[in-house]
């Protein structure tokens, strides 16, 4: 079977009788055991995908089936999937089930997509190459010394390595957008709040989103589209009306927008020679195409690490605190006192870096420190969406690299985790902001390695961002 | 030690109340509050913090809050914020409880107190605040290990925080008693302490007499009654002026009061606390309580205690010690009232309440509530007295019963069918009154020289004679007459 791009050829040749569900989930199926070394999934549900796959074939010839049959997605270990596995690719969720459907994906198996399994990721959604997890790293499938980005490496890598049509990640500081660039795919971090976070395993709940990886637009908007909305489970998901994305794709095509390019990221001595070069050719052509882009400034730049690092450890610091060895999960065998139950389990459930984010998370909410980091902090981050939100105000989109470089080697940063954070330094703006960004393929290096570039548009103002990602995608 | 040596000290005493409100559901997911269920069944995975839970305010727990804030006129916040309050223990599921720590719903507010002999008091607030209650950890003779029950996990508290504004054990007992009256006519709570659905700790330090700089603090937890957060205190002051009058130092920590011996004893120290690293709740959006909200909140406010009292002593005349007991639960007041909706005569619709219905209540050990005799009824019969077909005495000891039980018959009918209609024929009445005069003609003559005491010789007689049926009022004014 040839590799689909897009769910509306899977729909034309289910429709027309050239592919069967099964056939098409044994099509991944096999794609994913040939993989197997790429260690893109914790867990694959075979024999439940095959049977769901049989009952959408039957909708589909009773004419019942839903929008997004012939979808076959993964879904980021993050995501509360009703009797399956959820770790967060940690080791102190050992053995926990899930008891119910984050609403996300509740609404994407209403639809009739079909789940194939649970992807790899950093632990707790904490990292930026996949190599923090307790299932061990996900190699990049362009390179496999290289790392797919992170923290949703394997989700990144299934849709790459077409171990499935869509998945679902979390962005909380470029988590989808940075693998998606990284594996050339499009990965898309929603405006805040535009999808519930019910039944996403909280990093920092300030700030995380639930993302989309996909191979075109169109499946990216439809998956937006019946994902989003309200929901009674999440107090802090907006009210604000879900448009229809993907019929808006069309309808939009054609408009002419003023476009900001902040400076600072394309002059950085730290970006690398070619990404630097796609970016500016990106530019010239959406300028050939009628688009006006302006470079403008944004010095605030170096404010955006750490305000995200502490706002987001000290959120983390919380919300992991439930981790106890008291309800659920892993407990240590040495767990004689109250102490040391909450000790053993803690030091040998958590990994290094999610070990080093909740004492620093600790640190800055501690009374001491409170006010000098997590109340400046927050006082930063209200800066920083003020002067975004201006650039906004006279700009529908900021234009900006996605990562600094390429997808690097395994192992490359593990020695200096201030390296690593580098690698988030363009994407953590649309979270500190929480506006809507899109990573979209931009061609490759000298290596063949992806790049990315990146979209950033007003809040809710998706419909606008995924029909300009579409034309961006369809530029030379 | 003698009262002097007291008198050298001034406590100064400060509350922490903690009382559950009675939702139907939890503070942040609909599981249910019912108490005594069997342990682990009132739970979800938002109760349990399983991964991916997020909180759902339920907004009748502000309301509970806010009606209890009118009560006490505290400034109500209009932006709530939630925070988290961040500590392991075995029964905290999500490692932090939500609470509000910068934006308390209520800010200041009074509340009066009465303590046994001595003046009211004005106590003030500092804050009432919404928070959630933890589970229960059950160490259990029969088990190594401790076991968690996490079905009051999430169950919604209100925090009620005193100024250091009360000074003698008696205003700590007389403050709690007014808290359990005022929830329980905002029907926000049951008031229990020994369930503990009401929960008290308090912070007591001593300081020379004149002085005001606060001594150490210390905080004493566990006193499961009004009586004994009394015992506890008197207790804690006795052993601080002790150590206060040998020179030795009062150590701030937290103690736990022992209900057999009636002494505390240290937990912790004040320097062992954590560090709660309160912040904001990402989780929760803030809460903003519009003014439409807070006037609805306002408009089904009940009368409260103090105001009854008010109403009953300037309004009705009654005695401020009836005014009280009619007071004392919202159930017995609502039935007084209902009873004066229909009759102005206060007085006898308060002694009806203090006397028969009282007695009546105690004697079946049963709550108003379970009363059969509706208001209505019981003005039926008080109407029958002061028609003067039956005495008082009749009414309450003859009449009264069987009216609790025969709920179709009224007073009359009853009176009639044990024949106890008063005699108020006057010329039957007057035939009793010559006889009695005519049988005693010495004592006529004694009482006609002066003796008026003998008046009432001769009514016990004309009334015993009438088989306590004979209307009192006339048979007096007959034999006034006949005696001359």
């Amino acid at each position: 079977m040839k590799p689909y791009l897009s769910l509306s050829s899977i729909q034309n040749d289910l429709n027309e009788g050239r592919i069967t569900c099964v056939g098409l989930t044994n099509h991944y199926l096999k794609n994913i055991d040939e993989k197997k070394h790429l260690n893109a999934f914790v867990e694959v549900y075979r024999e439940e995908a095959l049977a769901k796959a049989a009952e959408v074939d039957a909708r589909i010839s009773d004419g019942t089936a839903g929008r997004l049959a012939g979808m076959v997605i993964g879904l980021k270990d993050v995501l509360s999937h009703k009797d399956h596995g959820l770790q967060g690719a940690s080791k102190i969720l050992d053995t926990f089930q899930a008891q119910f459907n984050a609403t996300a994906v509740q609404r994407l198996l209403d639809e009739d997509a079909i789940v194939i399994g649970r992807n790899n990721c950093d632990e707790f959604a904490m990292g930026s190459s996949n190599e923090n997890s307790a299932f061990g790293p996900v190699l990049n499938d362009a390179d496999n010394q290289r790392v797919p980005g992170g923290s949703s490496g394997g989700s990144a890598v299934a849709v790459q390595a077409d171990m499935c049509l869509v998945s679902l990640g979390s962005d909380t500081g470029g988590s989808v957008r940075q693998p998606a660039a990284f594996c050339g795919i499009l990965g898309l971090k929603p405006t805040y709040s535009r999808i519930s976070r019910h039944g996403l395993i909280a990093y920092g709940s300030s700030f995380d989103c639930i993302g989309i990886f996909s191979k075109t637009v169109e499946d990216m908007a439809l998956v937006l589209e019946i994902a989003a909305g309200p929901d009674e489970f999440d107090s802090t998901v907006s009210a604000s009306p879900v448009p229809s994305y993907s019929g808006s794709l069309e309808k939009l095509k054609g408009k002419k927008y003023r476009i900001a390019c902040i400076r600072e990221t394309i002059h950085t001595d730290g970006l690398q020679e070619e990404i630097r070069e796609a970016t500016r050719n990106t530019i010239e052509n959406l300028k050939k195409n009628g688009h006006e882009v302006h470079e403008v400034d944004f010095p605030l730049l170096e404010y955006l690490l750490p305000t995200y690092y502490i706002l987001t450890t000290a959120e983390a610091s919380s919300n992991l605190s439930r981790y106890d060895g008291v309800k659920y999960g892993y407990r240590s065998p040495d767990s004689g006192t109250l102490e040391t139950m909450y000790k053993n389990t803690r030091t040998e459930g958590f990994g290094e870096e999610v070990k080093r984010r909740i004492m620093l998370g600790t640190f800055v909410l501690s009374a001491s420190y409170y006010d000098a980091y997590y109340t400046k902090a927050q006082k930063a981050r209200r800066i920083i969406r003020d002067r975004t939100k201006k650039i906004l105000e006279e700009y529908d989109f900021i234009v900006l690299p996605v990562t600094p470089t390429t997808a690097f080697q395994l192992g490359a940063h593990s020695a200096d985790p201030v390296e690593m954070y580098l690698a988030d330094l363009f994407t953590v703006q649309a979270n500190v902001t929480g506006l809507p960004a899109v990573s979209i393929p931009n061609g490759s290096d000298r290596e063949g390695l992806p790049i990315g570039f990146q979209v950033i548009a007003n809040d809710f103002e998706e419909e606008r961002l995924l029909a300009f990602s579409k034309e961006i995608m369809e530029l030379e | 030690m003698d009262a002097d040596v007291y008198s050298k000290y001034t406590v100064v005493i400060g509350l922490e109340v903690h009382a559950q409100l009675q939702t139907q559901s939890k503070i942040y997911s609909s599981d249910s509050t019912e108490f005594g269920n069997s342990p682990n069944t009132n739970v979800s995975v938002i109760t349990l913090g399983h991964p991916g839970t997020l909180p759902r305010l339920n907004r009748k727990v502000v309301e509970y809050a806010i009606r209890i804030g009118l009560a006490c006129s505290s400034e109500i916040s209009r932006y709530n914020i939630f925070d988290r309050k961040n500590y392991f223990y075995p029964d905290l599921p999500k490692g932090y409880q939500l609470t509000q720590d910068r934006t308390p719903i209520c800010i200041g507010g009074t509340v009066t107190v009465s303590p046994k002999n001595a003046e009211d008091r004005e106590i003030r607030l500092n804050r009432i605040h919404i928070e959630e209650d933890a589970g229960k950890s059950l160490h259990l003779p029969e088990e190594s290990d401790t076991l968690v029950d996490f079905n009051r996990a999430g169950v919604p508290l209100i925090e009620i925080v005193t100024e250091p504004d009360l000074r003698t054990p008696e205003e700590a007992y007389a403050f709690l008693a007014e808290i359990r009256q005022l929830v329980r006519y905002l029907d926000i709570c049951d008031g229990n302490m020994e369930e503990g659905s009401l929960r008290c700790d308090a912070n007591i330090s001593i300081m020379p007499a004149g002085s005001d700089t606060f001594g150490k603090k210390v905080e004493i937890k566990n006193m499961n009654s009004l009586r004994n957060v009394q015992r506890a205190l008197e207790h804690e002051i006795e052993r601080q002026v002790m150590l206060a009058e040998k020179g030795e130092e009062i150590i701030s920590e937290t103690r736990t009061f022992n209900e057999t011996t009636g002494t505390t004893s240290g937990m912790r120290t004040k320097e062992e606390l954590n560090d709660y690293r309160y912040f904001p709740d990402p989780d929760l959006s803030p809460l903003v309580v519009s003014e439409e909200w807070l006037a609805a909140i306002e408009e089904k406010m009940p009368v409260l205690p103090r105001e009854l009292v008010k109403k009953y002593v300037q309004e009705y005349d009654l005695p401020e010690y009836d005014a009280r007991v009619l007071t004392d639960s919202k159930e017995i007041a609502s039935y007084f009232e209902e009873i004066i909706s229909h009759t102005d005569q206060y007085k006898a619709a308060s002694n009806w309440m203090m006397g028969p219905v009282k007695s009546y209540l105690n004697e079946h050990t049963i709550e108003i509530g379970d009363f059969r005799l509706t208001p209505v009824r019981l003005v039926d019969l008080m109407k029958l007295v002061e028609s003067g077909k039956v005495s008082f005495s009749i009414a309450s000891q003859r009449i009264f019963p069987v009216m609790v039980e025969d709920t179709d018959s009224s007073a009359a009918e009853i009176a009639k069918r044990l024949n106890l209609i008063q005699e108020s024929d006057s010329g039957a009445i007057e035939q009793l009154v010559d006889d009695v005069v005519a049988d005693f003609p010495d004592k006529v003559t004694a009482y006609r020289k002066g003796q008026k005491g003998l008046l009432g010789m001769f009514m016990g007689e004309v009334m015993k004679r009438g088989k306590g049926k004979i209307n009192p009022k006339m048979a007096n004014e007959l034999l006034r007459n006949k005696l001359g």
